[in-house]
Order: structure tokens, then sequence, then C-alpha cells
């Protein structure tokens, strides 16, 4: 058989036998199989007793947010021009919203953020895979994603390149690479962001194109978020309707703004059963109890219009769930499979915090418009000890009811003892 | 070297890699995120519990043939007290204005480990030469952590080095500060000096491989 006549996925088998046991064998693979399925099959791992290997998983999240990242790259633009012209009066999507005037900004200010990301991420995860001879992990396939789409849009790329270096070693290489991260390595790479740069992470100006530009000349723009504007005790200013709210036709980080398509995304997760419902299911309820609580000291009067809480205190309840990251974040972050709690129980218990503390820590703590990042970063840190403790609980009452258990006699009743001292 | 034999010269030389107070025997870590935001902070902490080791293993030392062992706790915590007191006063003497951005921290060099720990270990059965260059190498082994982490986290952090700003203005944007750099506000604050002992830490037991334990 010549040459000529194999086709260019035996070749490339061929290359990976030529190049197994070189230094560059990992870099080469992990090109191979996101295009083929490789030609040898899983010798160990959990993913065998599935169907779809770990890269299917990832695709099948990445196709989850290609909705929520079409949609950011036309609010981008959105935002930018109605901050320079006014929102229109009467709205319409096909004029005002799916332009190409808005979708070239996108393009312009997202895209870059999600090459840098992706370009730097890999980058890292390579040359961790080539000294220490693993194969690359597609771990990071999602993160890459997910990044670009929680950090405001006119973040510098200098300041993401950091952030993603720091995020993949800190938060996932020194603990071992993918599958043994304790943090979610997207979020980890945000809390740098936020920490390292505070003034590109918050405030009014950084959430809209150009806004931080135009600061203070005659061409100023506003971007405040409806937090922002909630956190101020300005709750009366912000026009946003709730459609606007539901839809995403306001101003936030890059892709977080659209509950709608966010929502889309996660009932695509829980139908191909890539994502946990009790997660998000029990992160829901925690955010709505936590809304309840709040509405209800403000109806009780104990928190009057003075107090620098009443903007957050009396916001809907549900509302919550509209603004901010909170969706994004229950969707996409909590529900990380690695970082989030394994057990069925824990699951409700970790996912039901969550909910309940990011809504805490943005109605209590001005300087944190944004808690969810902070309060899945802190349930991952606590998801083995919630698991730790079902776990134990469950061998309890189990035990438990072996005790219980009566043991019938079948051959002679000195059987039936010994078997019950045994397990017993 | 003529004046140190092999084995003395063990005693400076180990602490400052293969047996570091800080890296390896994890022992003086409090200090090391309180105080390593600015490196003359870090620079004065080090020089000041290299005085107040050397010194002090040479006393407990001299000392350890009469102190009862039951009370020996006591006495050495008297020692490190009178020392620390005396370099507290010098500082607030001579240096103000650090010694009160050290504020608690000299204090505290009385309840470091690493003190306690080399006066438990070394000088109560050692003599006092030998006792004095563990108590110098140990603290050198110290000073040079702190001084790393001082280094860097003043330098991505503050943009200066001992107060100078070598990176240029950051608020008239000049020097690096004009090509869009900013200062890295993760720096400043005590995580990272944690996240910084631990790169350390990462890179000197992958360079040894002795020193990774087994598990």
């Amino acid at each position: 058989m010549s040459d000529r006549r194999l086709t260019f996925k035996k070749r490339l088998h061929i290359l990976k036998h030529h190049y197994r046991d070189k230094k560059m064998a990992p870099m080469f693979n992990a090109f191979h199989t996101f295009l083929f399925a490789p030609d040898d099959t899983t010798h160990s791992g959990s993913h065998v007793r599935v169907a779809d290997d770990l890269k299917r998983t990832m695709n099948t999240v990445i196709m989850a947010l290609i909705p929520v990242l079409l949609f950011s790259m036309f609010n981008a633009g959105y935002q930018h021009y109605s901050a320079i012209n006014g929102f229109p009066t009467d709205f319409l999507v096909m004029e005002h919203f799916l332009t190409w005037d808005n979708f070239w900004i996108g393009i312009v200010k997202v895209l870059p953020l999600v090459i840098v990301s992706y370009g730097v991420g890999l980058l890292v995860e390579f040359i961790f895979a080539i000294i220490k001879g693993h194969e690359v992990e597609e771990g990071y396939l999602v993160t890459g994603m997910l990044v670009p789409l929680i950090v405001p849009i006119d973040t510098p790329l200098w300041m993401l390149a950091v952030s993603v270096v720091f995020g993949v070693v800190i938060g996932k290489e020194v603990f071992g690479g993918t599958g043994m991260n304790i943090l979610n390595p997207a979020l980890t790479i945000r809390a740098f962001l936020f920490f390292a740069y505070p003034t590109w992470m918050s405030g009014d100006k950084v959430w809209v194109h150009e806004a931080v530009e135009r600061a203070g000349t005659a061409d100023a723009i506003s971007g405040e978020t409806v937090l922002g504007y909630l956190a101020q005790n300005k709750g009366a200013e912000f026009t946003y309707s709730i459609s606007d709210m539901f839809f995403g036709f306001i101003p936030g980080s890059v892709g977080e703004t659209s509950t709608f398509l966010i929502l889309l995304g996660g009932l695509f997760l829980i139908f191909s059963k890539i994502a946990s419902w009790r997660i998000m299911l029990s992160a829901v309820i925690g955010s709505l109890v936590m809304g309840l609580i709040f509405n209800m000291v403000v109806d009780a009067g104990i928190i009057t219009e003075t107090s620098t809480f009443y903007g957050l205190m009396s916001f809907e309840y549900w509302q919550h769930l509209l603004v901010g990251g909170l969706a994004f974040g229950i969707v996409y972050m909590a529900t990380d499979p690695v970082t989030g709690s394994q057990t069925n129980r824990g699951k409700w218990i970790y996912g039901f915090l969550i909910g309940f503390i990011s809504v805490m820590i943005r109605v209590f703590n001005p300087a944190y418009p944004e808690g969810v990042f902070l309060a899945i970063l802190l349930m991952n840190v606590f998801a083995p000890t919630i698991d730790h403790y079902v776990i134990k609980g469950n061998i309890k009452k189990r035990l438990k009811r072996l005790k219980n258990a009566t043991i019938l006699p079948k051959d002679s009743d000195s059987k039936a003892e010994e078997i019950k001292a045994e397990t017993v | 070297m003529a004046l140190l034999t092999k084995k003395d010269a063990s005693l400076i030389l180990d602490p400052l890699a293969d047996n570091n107070p800080i890296t390896i025997q994890v022992l003086g870590i409090c200090s090391a995120l309180a105080i390593t935001a600015e490196l003359k902070a870090s620079v004065v902490m080090a020089i000041s519990v290299l005085f107040v080791l050397g010194i002090g293993n040479v006393v407990i030392s001299l000392l350890r043939n009469i102190i009862p062992s039951k009370i020996r706790i006591i006495v050495q915590l008297i020692v490190v007290a009178t020392l620390v007191i005396i370099v507290d006063q010098v500082l607030k003497a001579f240096a103000y204005e650090l010694s009160k951005t050290l504020s608690v921290f000299v204090g505290l060099i009385i309840t470091n480990c690493i003190i306690m720990g080399r006066f438990e270990a070394f000088a109560l059965g050692n003599g006092p030469w030998k006792s004095f260059l563990d108590g110098i190498g140990n603290a050198l082994g110290y000073g040079i952590i702190l001084i790393i982490v001082g280094f860097f986290r003043e330098l991505l952090g503050s943009g200066t080095l001992f107060g100078f700003p070598v990176l240029g203005n950051p608020i008239s944007k000049t020097g690096l500060y004009a090509t869009g750099y900013e200062n890295n506000g993760f720096m400043i604050i005590p995580p990272a000096a944690l996240i910084v002992v631990g790169i350390i830490i990462w890179i000197q037991r992958s360079k040894n491989k002795a020193l990774i334990e087994d598990n």
C-alpha cells in the first residue's frame, strides 16, 4: 500500500506511533484526539464507566455556552451604543440589537478575550503536560470558554493573560491537573483579577465598552449595573424592565447578563445529564430563601430607607436571579463535577449554601457587589467536608439498620447466631 | 575555610537551603506572611531575628548546665523577651516609622517558633560557639526567604524597592506604567505571601528530590 492511498486520519495514526515516547507526544495527542477518535482504547480511569469520554463532556458544556457567547457579542455593542445615544424608546430586536455595528464591537472586544484565554491557558497546559509527561487534559476547554464570559468587556488582555497563568498553575496544576483541583479554575482566575486589579473589575465604568476611556470628559458615559444602582440606594434611577433583565439587555460581565439563554443552556446540560440538576435547583432555592428573608426584614420595618442596605434588601427576592452573575454561576460554575459535592444529599446542601451565601454577600458587602464567585469558591473548599459527613451519616444509618435486623433461622439457630455475631 | 571546620560550616549553610526553617520546617510562617509586603520591613525583621537568635542561642548555651530542666521554658522566654525588648526600643528610637509598620510583629518575635525551637533543639545541648553558628544560620535562612518574598511582593504590588519607584510613577504614568502596566493589588494582601512561599517551596523541592516526603 503506497502512502498516497492513506487517508489523513491513517497518516495521523502513523505519526502518532512515530511520536510515541517522544517529549512532544502529549502535545501531538491532544490535537490528534481533538480531531479524531483515537485508535487505542482507554486503559484506566473513571470515565470508562460512561459512553462519552471527558472530551465529549467538555464539548457539551461548550455547546451550551455558544448562545451565551454570541448574545454577549451583540450585547457588548448594544450597551456601548445605547450608553452614547440613549436607549431606544421602542425596542426592536432586529433593528436595535442584532445589528452588524453591535456585532462588530463584540468581534473587536470579546473575541480577543476568548483567544487570549484559550491561547495562554492551553500553552500552560501543554508546558505542564510535556514537563510531567502526561497527556494534555481536556479540563481547560471549558475553563477557557468560561473565563472571557465572566470578566468585564474592557479588561486589558495582558491582565487576563497574567490571571489565566495564575489560575491554571496555582488553581489547578499544583494540585495535579484536571480532576484534582480544589477550586474552580475559572473562578480562581476571576478572583485573582478581582483582588489584583480592582479598578478594572468593579465600579460603574468597567461594564460598558469605552466607559473607562471617556470618564471625566464631556463624552462621559455611565455603565452602572443594576446591582450597582441598588447598592447605592438608587433603585429608582435605572430604567431596565424585568424583561430587559431576563433577556439580558443590561450591562454586566461579558456573558452573565442573559438569564434566558443561561436557563436554556442549563436545561440542555440537565437533559444531556452533564450537569447536576440537584445543585442548580438547590442553589436557586437557596438564593430565593435568602432573598425572601431580606424582603421580610424590610416588610417588618427593621430596615428603613435610610439604611445603606435598603436598596438591595428591598429588591424583590426572585429578581436576584435575573441580575448579576448569580444565574451564570449556578448553571456553569457551581455544577463543576470536580469541585462540587459528589454525593446526592451533599449536592443539595452544597447548592443551597451557594445560593444562600451569594445573595448574603451581595447585600451585606458593598465592596463585593457580586458575591457569587466568592460563595462558589467558599463552597468548593467545603464540598469534600460535606461529602465526608454525608457518607459518614449514611454508614451510621445503615449500621443501625443492620443492628435492628433480625436474621431468620434457616438451617440451625447456631448458624444464624454466627452470622449475626459476624455482621454486627 | 580555616576559621570554620566543615561541621561548623554546615551549621550555617544547612539552614540556608536544605534545612530552611521556613520552607522545610515550615516555622515562623506567621511573620513571613504579615510583614513581607515591603522589602524594608523584611530586611529589618531579618536583622532583628538574626540579633535575637544569635545572642539568645549563646546565652542559653552558656546557661545550659545551670538551668533546671523543669523551668527551662521560662528561662528561655526571659532571655528572648529581654533581647526582643532591646530590639524594639532600638527601633523605636532610631526608626520610628518602621517600628510602626512592624507594629506587634517585633514583639511577636518572642513567640516565633524558630527561636524557641533552636533554643530547645540546639542551644541546650551544644557549646556557645556552635550555638552561635546555628543561631546565625537559622536566622539567615529565615531572613533569606523573608527578603525574597518581600522583594517580589513590593516589586509587583507597589512597583517599588525599598520605597524607590523602580518601575516608574503609576500616577503620572511614566516608565513601565506608560505601556498600560498596573500594580498587582493581590500581592499586597497576606495570602499572596503564602502563595509566594509556596512557589519557593515548589521550586526548591523540584530541584532537590530528596526533600519530597513519601506519603
